[in-house]
């Protein structure tokens, strides 16, 4: 247990400073807002979507509706889908723990559970999901409340340091490139994505980019099937 | 605004994200009764995701300016050479963003 502990710490470094940086920045955003401590802990908590928050502190001082609400989050969520697709097996027999890391499946945290960890024992793959899944977490409500509570005091110039969640799924995808050899879904993947961003723009392209790539990945597994 | 229409606003959130989150268990959470498109789906969608995560971080990028996307090039290409030759996530991550910082703040 100490072992994998340990080892789910380090796999949750690159995050650490990510959420961080990007949940003391949301809570900063938000108290400025004019909401404080009990809202940025209820939405880091709840809501736990990183993105996500940061566009509903518009929705907050627009005076949204709930329909509007709830329909950008489902614009702005929607790739959770997948997240969910790719880890039905793994997390099949993970019992009373589920439920918890269902809810808790972010973006670093699915790209740090999607490959596996060969450094820990079968036995302990649960535990080591759901330290993962929690270390994340309280990186983030943590970051989110030191921002809300103290983020106009601090000067240091934080500038660029969310990079480091790019340069985490940069690495993760080198990864999977260098030990897979079929790099086709990859370069649908990263083409796909590509292209939509170029006809959509920044706002728009994740779902019709979604939509394109489980279509080609589709007719990608039933070609090879029939090799 | 009211508090009340705020929290309102903050339980839809959650609420869909979460639904979002839990669709594919409970629709093909069973063994046994998921499709075989989506078990072939699942197997090889982490390759495509890990692609799109990374065009997702990269969308704020702009060729109108050179600063618009000489900083990030450079910082990932920082992280992918040195991850390729020391193939260590941490010390790729480490001295890609220092580098994207010290690009972003000083030099551009």
């Amino acid at each position: 247990m100490k072992k994998t502990i340990r080892a789910a710490l380090i796999a949750t470094l690159p995050v650490l400073t990510g959420y961080l940086v990007l949940g003391f920045g949301f809570g900063i955003i938000l108290k400025a807002a004019g909401y404080g401590i009990p809202f940025a802990l209820a939405m880091s908590l709840l809501i736990y979507a990183g993105s996500m928050q940061y566009v509903a502190v518009g929705l907050l001082t627009g005076g949204a509706s709930l329909i509007t609400a709830a329909l950008t989050a489902l614009m702005v969520n929607a790739r959770h889908l997948f997240y969910g697709i790719s880890m039905l097996e793994k997390y099949r027999a993970t019992g009373r723990r589920k439920p918890y890391l269902v809810f808790a499946l972010t973006d670093e945290t699915y790209s740090l559970l999607c490959g596996e960890n060969p450094d820990i024992p079968s036995e302990q793959r649960v535990n080591y999901y759901f330290l993962v899944s929690l270390f994340n977490h309280l990186y983030w409500v943590a970051g989110s409340l030191a921002g809300a509570v103290v983020g106009t005091l601090i000067s240091f110039n934080s500038e660029g340091i969310d990079f480091a969640l790019t340069a985490l799924f940069l690495t993760i995808f080198l990864e999977q490139w260098l030990t897979s050899k079929k790099h086709i879904p990859a370069l649908i993947g990263v083409a796909v994505s590509g292209l939509s961003l170029l006809i959509f723009g920044s706002e728009n392209f994740l779902i019709p980019a979604m939509l394109v790539i489980a279509l080609l990945l589709c007719l990608y597994k039933e070609k090879s099937a029939n090799d | 605004m009211t508090d009340y229409h705020a929290w309102a606003i903050i339980a839809v959130i959650a609420l869909v994200t979460a639904a979002l989150r839990f669709l594919p268990f409970m629709v093909f959470g069973d063994a046994g009764k998921t499709p075989a498109i989506i078990e072939k789906l699942s197997k090889i969608l982490p390759f495509a995701i890990m692609g799109m995560l990374v065009v997702y971080c990269l969308k704020e990028i702009s060729f109108t300016s050179v600063s618009g996307f000489l900083p990030m090039l450079i910082a990932c290409a920082v992280v992918g050479v040195l991850y390729v030759w020391k193939r260590n996530t941490l010390v790729s991550i480490i001295c890609g963003t220092l580098c994207y910082m010290l690009l972003v703040q000083l030099v551009f």
